[in-house]
């Protein structure tokens, strides 16, 4: 099993994205913006970082990279597409999901560890949650703020596409305290905060039973990974 | 060289940080007459030739696909000079 994790200009987190795919038992490979190659992945990780410094938009020159021909032609035909933080951002850029994100409504970049529950585990990313699942994972973001119009926003409510909410206090002004959603389809997932920091004991967020040891996020990962065995 | 002006606003209904930063350094400075201030963009393209029915077509496409986000700015406006 071979999950692709693409590295734009000012990714950030793509190590981190590969670790967490090692540790959930795939291999990741390493892929680069600037080709039209995704060497015959069976799943792509677009991970976090602030890609050619934000300009103009969050993801917004990222999201017509040459690769992205590829991972939209990809997406289209059912391939796993998880995009965390600025992957995220370039998902809703490129089309793939729907809404945008704006600067946090208070004005500030946030780091916590948050709370968020999982609402449709019925996605190739969250299988293995149960229903209503309550996780905490890092997040990290200027540009959190997820937004789209009353109609967008009641249809993925009412289609059950509002995959991760924010439980407790919503960090960034996000509409509805989304914080991650997902396509019709149920193989392209965007969520704001980082599972892939959240992976391995020592590593990760606090718990009730030790420092660091929250590893919550490795179940978007094994999820994939069990989706596409099951395939 | 003519150079077209394209100007974009987050959208009315938004809330814009950073206008409402800038908004609250105003007031503190005494100046509490502007009660409101919103940030936009304007983008300066310029082209080597005359400028063409084509190339109004790419500007205005450029303009709503690539320098703006429907889902949160509009294209308040497109700015041509003035014919030579």
């Amino acid at each position: 099993m071979r999950i692709g994790v693409i590295t734009f200009p000012g990714s950030l987190d793509e190590r981190d994205a590969q670790r967490a795919i090692r540790i959930a038992g795939a291999e990741p490979v390493a892929l680069w913006h600037g080709e039209h190659d995704l060497h015959g992945v069976d799943a792509l990780v677009l991970p976090g970082g602030f890609s050619y410094g934000d300009y103009l938009r969050a993801g917004a020159i990222a999201s017509v990279s040459p690769i992205m021909a590829e991972v939209i032609d990809a997406a289209n035909k059912g391939m796993p597409v998880l995009g965390i933080c600025n992957g995220f951002q370039m998902l809703t850029e490129a089309h793939l999901l729907p809404g945008g994100l704006i600067r946090n409504d208070h004005g500030h970049f946030v780091r916590r560890d948050q709370a968020l529950r999982v609402e449709n585990v019925d996605t190739v990313w969250t299988n293995e949650f149960a229903a209503n699942d309550e996780i905490v994972i890092p997040l990290k973001n200027g540009e959190g703020g997820f937004i789209a119009s009353e109609h967008e926003l009641d249809r993925l409510e009412g289609e059950g596409r509002v995959v991760f909410r924010y439980l407790g206090t919503n960090p960034n002004g996000s509409l509805r305290d989304i914080a991650g959603i997902t396509n019709e389809r149920g193989n392209v997932v965007g969520l704001m905060p980082h599972p892939e920091h959240a992976v391995e004991p020592g590593f990760g967020p606090d718990t009730p039973d030790a420092m660091r040891s929250g590893t919550d996020g490795l179940t978007l990962f094994t999820s994939a990974i069990t989706a596409l065995v099951s395939a | 060289m003519p150079t077209i002006l394209v100007e974009v606003m987050p959208k009315a209904e938004l809330l814009d940080p950073q206008g409402k930063a800038v908004s609250g350094a105003l007031t503190r400075l005494g100046k509490s007459e502007f009660s409101a201030v919103r940030i936009g963009k304007r983008f300066e393209l310029t082209v080597d030739g005359p400028i063409t029915d084509a190339i109004r077509a790419d500007v205005q496409h450029i303009a709503d696909e690539i320098l703006s986000n429907s889902v949160i700015e509009d294209v308040v406006a497109i700015t041509y000079p003035e014919a030579e």
